[in-house]
């Protein structure tokens, strides 16, 4: 291979052609200024393809510079968008943080405008991790199984409709959702959840309650329908993609349909498994309207996540914003900067976990 | 159970022995018959009334060009036709006499009894090698009682286990297309099917890979009963004994124009279109 490339172009240059025609475009600048020593470069090829890789350069065309240019704009500005909402954050949630110190990691009750001042995101926090929890729980295999059904069992003739129902469903404002949770869910789901409390409240110390309904559990729920048609959505469209002659190799070993999907569907759609939730995930967290609509608010930390009374960090900001004074204010911010860490930590352990299923595959 | 389980014993000693003493004479394999089958994609009909008989210890080839329905004909001999959501047919397909199109046989049953290797190789590529070959096991619910012996068996039969004899948990993602059909043969044959359907198997490999396949064919032969699709005249001619030449002409659909041993549709073809086919004039 080598000496062809060198028989090549010493052809080349013996017919006096090594110039015009110039194989390698991309230096076609640097060029003109070598032609001095072509005595030199055709002896030196040989070593000069083994000293390792050289450097790829490209002539961009004008359009190809303006549409770099142009996407590039637009990333920026987004990222900056980011970096600006959290230096916003940080900067006027400072006074809070100087008042409240560690203490704010830990301290539950939320009396910023009092004198003396205490206040803290322990147990918005706990509310949020909570709910969060919960709607996960309802809304990872809810959306899992409806997307491989709309896909791979749905009669051929429904599942364009149920799919713009799904998609159509991501689309409806959560404060619908949150009134039909509120109005109809809720009141039905409240006798179940009382039976339960009193056949296992004995035993399992979570499960008591003095009363049910704006529970914790139950505003998950709610926020579990939010976060359900968008995973869905997502999981569907990942899973469509899944490659079919892989499939029709799993059928055509005496494969069931079940076996196909967990052969060959699932393995491929992880990554978009996973992050569907995790797209779910954000949305629970920083979901406002379901928690404050259900919510019976209360600043503390209930382990008894069927009882009664508890509070998110953003139905926290959302209740306390109009009463906030000074302190009030910087406070708020302060806990809307530890959800803003909390949803980017849990993005980029996310977007590892996704990182490490791909290298897996 | 001891005396039922004597008995079962003993039945596998003369199976056996039976299988030992005839094996040159009766191969082992299914014998597969398709007897008027017409299929369709959505109004339009692609293949009328094909009747062939795929016997076992036969090679059988099925020659013709491009869209003359012989990879759709393949696709019916196990069901996979139906995957497509506008496709319908005719006629019946037995499988040593019994309808695979009726309720004889579960689907899955007859998906495993008929393998098919196709025509781009599909590994699951996220999976070992081991684990691949052992997909179809899995698959079916069953399990093997050794598992590692199956592995080898599989792949020595499908002409693999040389090249990935040490690293059989390595993804079988990484191997050469080559190496990943032969993986799929190897796949097929560990579920023990009577019938293997390939789909023009080589189309996408290098001449050694295909010459390594072509050998796997034979070696295969006797123990099951092979359907090939291909596009290559030579390779119809090297690996098979019975030949069936597809033809469509303009909108129409495909039909077999001739079949028989494969040396007598290649040296005294009876229909002028078969000659001229097989010669290379048209196709």
């Amino acid at each position: 291979m080598e000496s062809n490339d060198a028989e090549g172009s010493t052809g080349l240059a013996a017919l006096g052609l090594g110039e015009p025609p110039d194989p390698p475009g991309p230096s076609n600048p640097s060029d003109p200024p070598s032609p001095p020593g072509p005595p030199g470069p055709p002896a030196d090829e040989g070593p000069l393809a083994d000293e390792g890789p050289r450097r790829i350069e490209a002539r961009l065309s004008g359009s190809d510079r303006f549409y770099r240019a142009l996407a590039s704009t637009g990333a920026g500005i987004t990222l900056l968008i980011i970096v600006l909402i959290g230096v916003f954050l940080l900067l006027e949630a400072l006074p809070a943080f100087q008042s409240a110190g560690f203490g704010f990691l830990t301290t539950q009750p939320w009396n910023p405008d009092s004198v003396p001042p205490e206040f803290g995101v322990a147990a918005m926090m706990f509310g949020t991790a909570i709910t969060a929890i919960v709607a996960m729980l309802v809304t990872v295999p809810l959306a899992l199984a409806t997307a491989v059904f709309i896909n791979e069992y749905a009669p051929r003739a429904i599942r364009a409709a149920l799919t713009s129902l799904v998609d159509l469903m991501a689309a409806i404002p959560s404060l619908i959702f949150a009134l039909w949770g509120l109005f109809f869910l809720v009141p039905w789901l409240q006798p179940i959840e009382g039976w339960l409390v009193a056949q296992l409240g004995g035993s399992l110390p979570f499960m008591r309650a003095v009363a049910t309904g704006s529970s914790l559990f139950n505003a998950g729920l709610v926020i579990a329908l939010m976060a359900i048609p968008i995973t869905t959505s997502i999981i569907r469209e990942v899973l469509s993609q899944a490659p079919r002659h892989e499939c029709e190799g799993a059928l055509a070993l005496g494969g069931t349909r079940w076996g196909m999907i967990t052969t060959v569907i699932l393995p491929f759609g992880r990554t978009g498994i996973i992050g569907g939730s995790m797209l779910g995930l954000g949305r629970a967290l920083g979901e406002t309207i379901a928690a404050t609509l259900i919510l019976n608010i209360r600043f503390e930390i209930k382990p008894q996540i069927f009882e009664t009374g508890g509070i998110t960090v953003a139905s926290g900001i959302a209740v306390e914003f109009f009463d906030a004074q000074e302190l009030g204010l910087s406070a708020l911010m302060a806990a809307g900067l530890s959800l803003f860490l909390v949803t980017i930590v849990i993005n980029l352990l996310a977007a590892i976990v996704v990182e490490r299923a791909k290298s897996v595959a | 159970m001891s005396t039922q389980e004597t008995e079962k014993e003993t039945e596998t000693t003369t199976a056996t022995m039976t299988t030992t003493a005839t094996m040159p004479v009766q191969p082992a394999g299914g014998t597969l018959r398709g007897v008027g089958v017409s299929a369709w994609f959505g109004a339009r009909r692609v293949l009328e009334g094909v009747n062939i008989d795929m016997r076992a210890g036969v090679v059988t080839a099925l020659i013709g060009p491009s869209g003359c329905g012989k990879s759709t004909f393949l696709r019916i001999l196990n069901r996979m036709h139906e995957l497509v959501p506008i496709a319908s047919l005719a006629g019946s397909v037995l499988l040593d006499g019994d309808d695979i199109y009726g309720t004889a046989l579960p689907i899955t049953e007859v998906r495993r009894r008929i393998g098919m290797v196709f025509q781009k190789p599909n590994p699951f590529p996220a999976m070992t090698i081991g684990d691949n070959v052992m997909a179809g096991l899995k698959l079916t619910g069953r399990k093997a009682a050794n598992r590692e012996q199956l592995i080898e068996e599989s792949l020595r039969r499908a002409g693999l286990w040389n090249e990935v004899r040490n690293r059989l948990s390595a993804p079988a993602g990484g191997l050469s297309g080559g190496q990943q059909q032969r993986l799929c043969i190897a796949r097929s044959l560990a579920v023990r099917p009577d019938v293997l359907l390939m789909d023009e198997p080589c189309s996408a490999l290098d001449p050694t890979s295909t010459r390594r396949i072509e050998e796997t064919i034979h070696e295969l032969k006797d123990q099951v009963t092979i359907v090939i699709v291909t596009h290559n005249m030579q390779q119809a001619q090297r690996v098979s004994q019975h030949c069936a030449f597809f033809l469509a002409a303009e909108d129409e659909p495909g039909r077999v124009v001739e079949q028989g041993a494969t040396e007598h549709i290649f040296g005294s073809p009876e229909d002028p279109r078969t000659a001229d086919y097989v010669n290379g004039r048209f196709g």
